[in-house]
């Protein structure tokens, strides 16, 4: 039986994980956290599962990758709510939501009646929106608190201090493995998440604005997710400028956020290379999947795939780099 | 063009924001030529070193750097930041902006021309963003600015010159000293009719970083800035109303 070490239990660690015991392999996953929480990256993120959206900016690869992440996250149990994306801009605006339709092409166009039985609670407020089916969204940390337990069950080791050995070493650590990749950098995002039994989404919703683009994925219990700065640091401060940001671009969306309460504010910096595109890099037997950006729910289980083929079938599957540095 | 004693030899300047990733940005750099690099210091600040990873890629473009007092909305807070850019890019360089008004993000001219005597004195060398206003382009050059910036339009619209009087007057006004047209151009023809009026060089960043191809409509903007000031040192004809046939008419017996 092939023994495999994952280091690091984020999004990356536990996807590659749950692709290697899959495959029969011997697991044992380190990370000085025992358990999914605040210390990683993924705790934070939005876990909108939009490969279409996302196209708006980011590579091919991320929007044809990032199509399998819905199954993905579905086959390991995990919620999946899959509704689409609903897309607005304040009235001058407008120009945003014509960008983003041209480099966005799946998508449609809502009048008013539309955007009313889509989402009756924004019913008045834009008078016009686009929507892009077949995008998902899930509750990040239910997915990471899902994944972790069914590799509990599964017999796979998890283990606080480092040690061991085996056939394969997969480094996961995300920004923490930039002792050994130097170009990986951090790139700050500052997330917010309000409570409010007012307003009632169905689907992630994102608001275009030249300054200050936001978007809020509606999670269980009232909750809402609102997305996320993106600042070339690694600093780990929450900015009153930021929040203010945030809470405003909020309020514009919907002035009842205005009286939501104010749950959390969260703030960590996203692993990427220059090309925030993620990578797989060998280095002999040890395999790096980084690089994940703002797309880790989004990327880690196509990533993960790749990883664990490469590695167990000697393929030598795409964005992946050799490397004998 | 000379620009505080320095030869540069493009007159394309690009910002280094918004683009997709730092590996796009790298390539609309090397295809567009541009010699000179705006970088945000206030954004990314915040810690000792925090932004260094995306400082170095910037430093790695191989073009000089301009950091930028960008977001600064009083002289305090300019002046703090030109300081930190100072230390973090070892260049007395400093592009000046002290914003007056939230929407328009417009310069505060009374805090510009004092935050540009303050800056100068401490042996900065400022370039600021300023309006077209000639009065104020006078003031700055009294408290010591060797460089103009006035805009074409607002940031990040896109708008093209929109005061195309004010500009001519500006050049016309101040004709040795070196001007660059900085914000609100959003195609190459507005950078072309810039370096046309005679601006010596053009600034822009979201035409290009949000660009559906940041590298190509660098290249672009390149290409509209060296055929602008190629018109412009040639000396190009003036406009008439009358049409001249531009091959001669034979066998005519008079002139109209």
């Amino acid at each position: 039986m092939t023994r495999a070490q994952v280091l690091g239990a984020g999004v990356a660690g536990l996807c590659v994980a749950t692709e290697l015991v899959a495959r029969g392999c011997e697991v044992t996953v380190h990370d000085p956290a025992p358990r999914p929480g605040p210390h990683g990256c993924s705790w934070w993120a939005g876990g909108m599962l939009a490969p279409l959206c996302e196209g708006e900016t980011a590579e091919e690869p991320v929007v044809r990758l990032g199509r399998e992440a819905a199954d993905w996250w579905e086959r390991q149990g995990v919620r999946v709510d899959r509704r689409g994306t609903l897309v607005v801009a304040l009235g001058r605006d407008r120009s945003e939501l014509d960008r983003f339709a041209r480099r966005v092409p799946e998508h449609e166009r809502l009048d008013p009646g539309g955007l009313a039985t889509l989402e009756p609670d924004l019913a008045g407020r834009f008078d016009r929106a686009l929507h892009v089916p077949g995008e998902a969204h899930l509750d990040p940390r239910a997915a990471l608190i899902c994944l972790r337990d069914r590799l509990d069950r599964s017999g796979v080791t998890f283990a606080t201090e480092p040690g061991g050995s085996a056939d394969f070493t997969f480094d996961c650590r995300g920004l923490s493995a930039r002792d050994v990749l130097t170009n990986l950098r951090g790139v700050k995002g500052e997330m917010a998440v309000l409570r409010s039994t007012d307003i009632h989404l169905s689907r992630p919703v994102r608001l275009l604005h030249p300054r200050v683009p936001l978007y809020v994925v509606p999670r269980p219990d009232g909750l809402f997710m609102l997305g996320a700065t993106q600042i070339e640091s690694d600093d780990r401060r929450r900015s009153v400028r930021s929040v203010l940001e945030l809470l405003s671009a909020a309020y514009a969306l919907h002035p009842v956020f205005g009286e939501a309460e104010l749950v959390e504010i969260g703030v960590d910096a996203r692993p990427a290379f220059p090309d925030n595109l993620p990578r797989i890099l060998r280095r002999g037997h040890t395999i790096h999947v980084n690089g994940l950006f703002r797309h880790g729910f989004l990327l880690a289980p196509a990533l993960a795939r790749m990883a664990a083929e490469a590695a167990l079938e000697d393929t030598q599957p795409e964005l992946m780099h050799e490397d004998h540095g | 063009m000379r620009l505080y004693g320095t030869d540069i030899a493009s007159r394309l300047m690009l910002g280094t924001a918004q683009y997709p990733s730092p590996a796009v940005l790298a390539e609309a750099f090397r295809r567009s030529g541009a010699g000179i690099a705006t970088v945000s210091v206030r954004r990314e600040a915040g810690g000792e070193r925090a932004g260094a990873a995306f400082w170095d890629l910037v430093r790695g473009l191989g073009v000089r750097v301009l950091p930028n007092t960008a977001g600064c909305h009083s002289v305090r807070e300019a002046v703090t930041t030109a300081q930190m850019a100072r230390e973090l890019f070892d260049t007395p360089w400093i592009k000046l902006e002290v914003i007056g008004h939230a929407d328009t993000l417009q310069p505060d001219p009374f805090g510009l021309v004092e935050t540009a005597r303050i800056l100068a004195d401490d042996g900065f060398q400022v370039f600021p963003y300023t309006t077209e206003d000639v009065v104020l382009a006078g003031r700055l050059l009294d408290a010591g600015c060797e460089v103009l910036m006035p805009w074409g339009a607002p940031i990040g619209t896109g708008l093209g010159l929109t005061n195309l009087y004010g500009l001519r007057t500006l050049r016309a006004q101040f004709p040795g000293v070196p001007m660059v047209v900085d914000a609100g151009l959003g195609l190459p023809s507005q950078a072309a009719m810039a370096m046309e009026l005679g601006y010596d060089a053009v600034l822009l960043n979201t035409a290009v970083a949000k660009a559906g191809d940041p590298a190509a409509m660098a290249e672009g903007f390149a290409r509209a800035v060296e055929a602008g000031r190629l018109a412009f040192a040639a000396d190009p004809m003036e406009p008439r109303d009358m049409a001249a046939p531009s091959t001669p008419v034979l066998g005519q017996a008079f002139l109209e």
